[in-house]
């Protein structure tokens, strides 16, 4: 499944590559974009775990960039 | 300049004041240190902040604590006004940087601004403003003059000019009349029009376009994943060689410590690759935002690094680079004029609605009096026959002319001919061709000037035809009485000549050639106004049916290129320059800021230029 979810206060270029790089490390994630242009991030996985997965990059993105929310 | 944004300059101005303040002021020690440290936690106090709390989250190599570092080292080797400065200049470095990117984001939002914010439903309370979203297939809707069409369908009453220029960049006002197709995205520019809704909104064609430009981002193209890669390996290196040289020179030469960590933390300061990371995405970006306007969807960064390549360019002939209609070229009558001719064949041919037939009809450019035209009937792939004035008349092929007998001179093989025979006797023929469309010869130049080596035309037609277009265009190679497999085996045979740097180009109207456009390294399909076949089969969309487009395409796409290579060969020189600069002693703190955000926004300003027009040769 694959779905995208738009990214509030995502402000620096490097976060967003590192950001989309470790979502991208989660089991289960085929693949995943972090676009600081768009302040969009396109999350392609599992559909059976997909919320559980969701919530990981939640909490991948609250690590590497704690001012940058997911609006879900 | 956002509320955000004005705050942090009023920040930013504060501090600006209290340093010259504390410069002014002739203290020494402690007292010193004090007046500094008011501008400099004014400044920079939420980079302090961010960078302790990211050390707790185990983001070490941040740009946040990298400033935090080098600015603390500062302060600590008594360098008080140094590091004051250029915490200030780091944040307006930052600021004017969030301004630049901010502004370039909403100026290509803007492009795309063509999503319609309501739709009028017809119910039977009256005319309902609601969200097109909610619009089912089938509902009726109103489009008042000035509003944009909302979802796809067909009118069901009124009549109108549509202006489609946000679709395809042309103004070029279009007619609609009931029973016509409307298509989403559109401006309704005179009449009132009621229109039946044939798509849901999600399938409308204004959706599936901005769909296409958003998703256009995550198909990166090959330098950005470059720099991404890069920019991976770049930030630790340069953070391990500050530590050597903040630790090795000290112990070996007669380099002091305080010299030996300031130049270190130069390298920290150098060690950020954001105006890469930031710019050349920008730019993939601002191309693919700036070709939209002009009607062209470019579907991902790596297509417009293909296109930027292209040394063949193999066109699809009918609706490509022909209108796919007929013309009348010449009247060559065997006996009385041309005009009357033309006459007795647009008459004979009234009651047909075959392309042959209207282009005689248009030819002739009168209305036809019906009452002079009786008994008409059509003999499928030969002609008509009507009684035109009470003689019968016929119209056709040169087989219709064999099967009634009658003598004819045949016309050359490159020219389509129509005879028409009254009265047992041929009395002449018309010759039409199919339409070359107006740019396509200028087309093909230029793409020759662009320095595309070889350029070619694949039909399905005659060889005599299609050699006589390919002759007026000058296209160097023909390939003729092709069906769509044939077409893949020539891209196929035509790629192997490509050489490794280039790449083949395929162009074609996008009904039946899905397969040749996926088989191409680029495959373009034009006239994708309301054709879905063409948006999904094609990498890029031409949204209006003109050549011409796909030179506009490839000097967008060029540029774009040139741009990022421009900053990608800037911002690695000025930082390579300034990291052998800070190692030698010979580099300050200031020149260390500048070659991180000062290259940083300068990156960004040059990345903009992919928004604007490019000029076409």
């Amino acid at each position: 499944m694959k779905k995208r979810f738009s990214l509030k206060n995502l402000d620096c270029a490097n976060c967003a590559a590192k950001m989309e790089a470790a979502i991208k490390r989660l089991d289960g994630v085929n693949d995943a974009s972090v676009s600081f242009l768009s302040q969009k991030l396109t999350l392609d996985a599992d559909d059976a775990r997909f919320e559980e997965i969701l919530r990981q990059a939640v909490q991948v993105c609250k690590k590497v960039e704690p001012d940058c929310t997911i609006l879900l | 300049m956002s509320n955000s944004h004005r705050r942090m300059l009023l920040r930013l101005i504060a501090a600006a004041g209290l340093l010259t303040a504390a410069l002014l002021l002739p203290l020494a020690g402690w007292a010193r240190l004090a007046v500094f440290l008011l501008p400099y936690a004014l400044a920079g106090w939420d980079v302090l902040w961010r960078a302790a709390r990211n050390i707790v989250h185990g983001q070490v190599f941040d740009e946040n604590f990298l400033m935090a570092l080098a600015t603390v080292g500062a302060l600590a080797t008594g360098e008080y006004p140094e590091a004051v400065f250029v915490m200030v200049f780091y944040q307006v470095g930052e600021l004017f940087q969030s301004c630049a990117v901010a502004q370039s984001r909403k100026s290509i939002a803007g492009l795309m601004d063509i999503r319609p914010d309501y739709a009028n439903l017809v119910t039977d309370g009256g005319l309902i403003q609601t969200d097109p979203e909610e619009v089912a297939v089938g509902d009726a809707i109103v489009i008042k003059p000035g509003e944009r069409v909302p979802l796809d369908g067909v009118v069901l009453e009124g009549s109108s000019t549509l202006d489609t220029a946000a679709l395809t960049g042309e103004s070029l006002p279009r007619e609609v009349q009931p029973g016509g197709e409307v298509i989403s995205g559109c401006v309704n520019l005179s009449g009132l029009l009621k229109v039946r809704v044939t798509r849901p909104f999600a399938a409308s064609t204004v959706s599936r376009i901005l769909e296409l430009v958003e998703t256009a981002a995550e198909r990166k193209a090959k330098a950005e994943h470059f720099i991404t890669r890069f920019a991976r390996y770049y930030t630790p290196i340069v953070v391990l060689a500050a530590a050597v040289l903040a630790l090795l020179p000290p112990l070996f030469t007669p380099i002091s410590w305080t010299e030996s960590i300031q130049r270190a933390l130069n390298f920290l300061v150098v060690s950020c690759p954001c105006a890469l990371v930031i710019s050349v995405p920008l730019a993939f970006f601002g191309g693919i935002g700036g070709a939209s306007r002009d009607g062209i969807l470019v579907k991902g960064g790596n297509y417009l690094e293909v296109l930027a390549r292209t040394e063949v360019v193999v066109f699809d002939k009918t609706g490509t680079l022909t209108r796919g209609g007929f013309q009348v070229t010449e009247l060559q009558p065997e006996a009385g004029s041309g005009e009357e001719l033309l006459e007795l064949a647009a008459l004979a041919e009234c009651w047909s609605g075959h392309p042959i037939s209207r282009s005689l009809k248009e030819a002739w450019g009168r209305e036809p009096d019906s009452g002079r035209v009786s008994d008409g009937e059509e003999f499928p792939g030969r002609g008509v026959r009507a009684v035109v004035d009470g003689r019968t008349v016929w119209v056709g092929n040169a087989r219709l002319m064999e099967e009634l007998g009658l003598p004819f001179q045949p016309a050359p093989p490159s020219a389509a001919a129509v005879y028409v025979a009254a009265s047992g006797r041929c009395l002449g023929r018309i010759l039409i061709s199919d339409r070359i469309k107006p740019d396509a010869a200028e087309a093909v130049a230029a793409l020759k000037a662009l320095g595309v080596r070889k350029t070619v035309m694949l039909t399905g037609d005659t060889q005599a035809v299609g050699a006589e277009i390919a002759r007026q265009l000058g296209i160097d190679e023909i390939h003729a009485h092709l069906l769509p497999a044939g077409k893949v085996e020539w891209v196929e045979a035509l790629l192997k000549e490509v050489s490794p740097k280039g790449a083949l180009a395929f162009v074609g109207d996008g009904i039946n050639d899905a397969p040749v456009l996926s088989r191409a390294d680029v495959g373009i399909a034009m006239g994708g106004l309301g054709s879905d076949a063409a948006i999904e089969a094609a990498d890029i969309v031409l949204m209006d049916d003109k050549p011409s487009k796909l030179v506009h395409a490839i000097v967008l796409a060029r540029r774009t290129l040139a741009i990022v290579r421009q900053n990608i060969v800037f911002a690695l020189g000025v930082k390579l320059l300034v990291l052998v600069l800070s190692a030698l002693g010979c580099a300050s703190l200031w020149a260390a800021v500048f070659a991180d955000v000062g290259v940083s926004v300068l990156a960004i300003l040059n990345a903009m230029r992919c928004l604007r027009r490019p000029r076409l040769p």
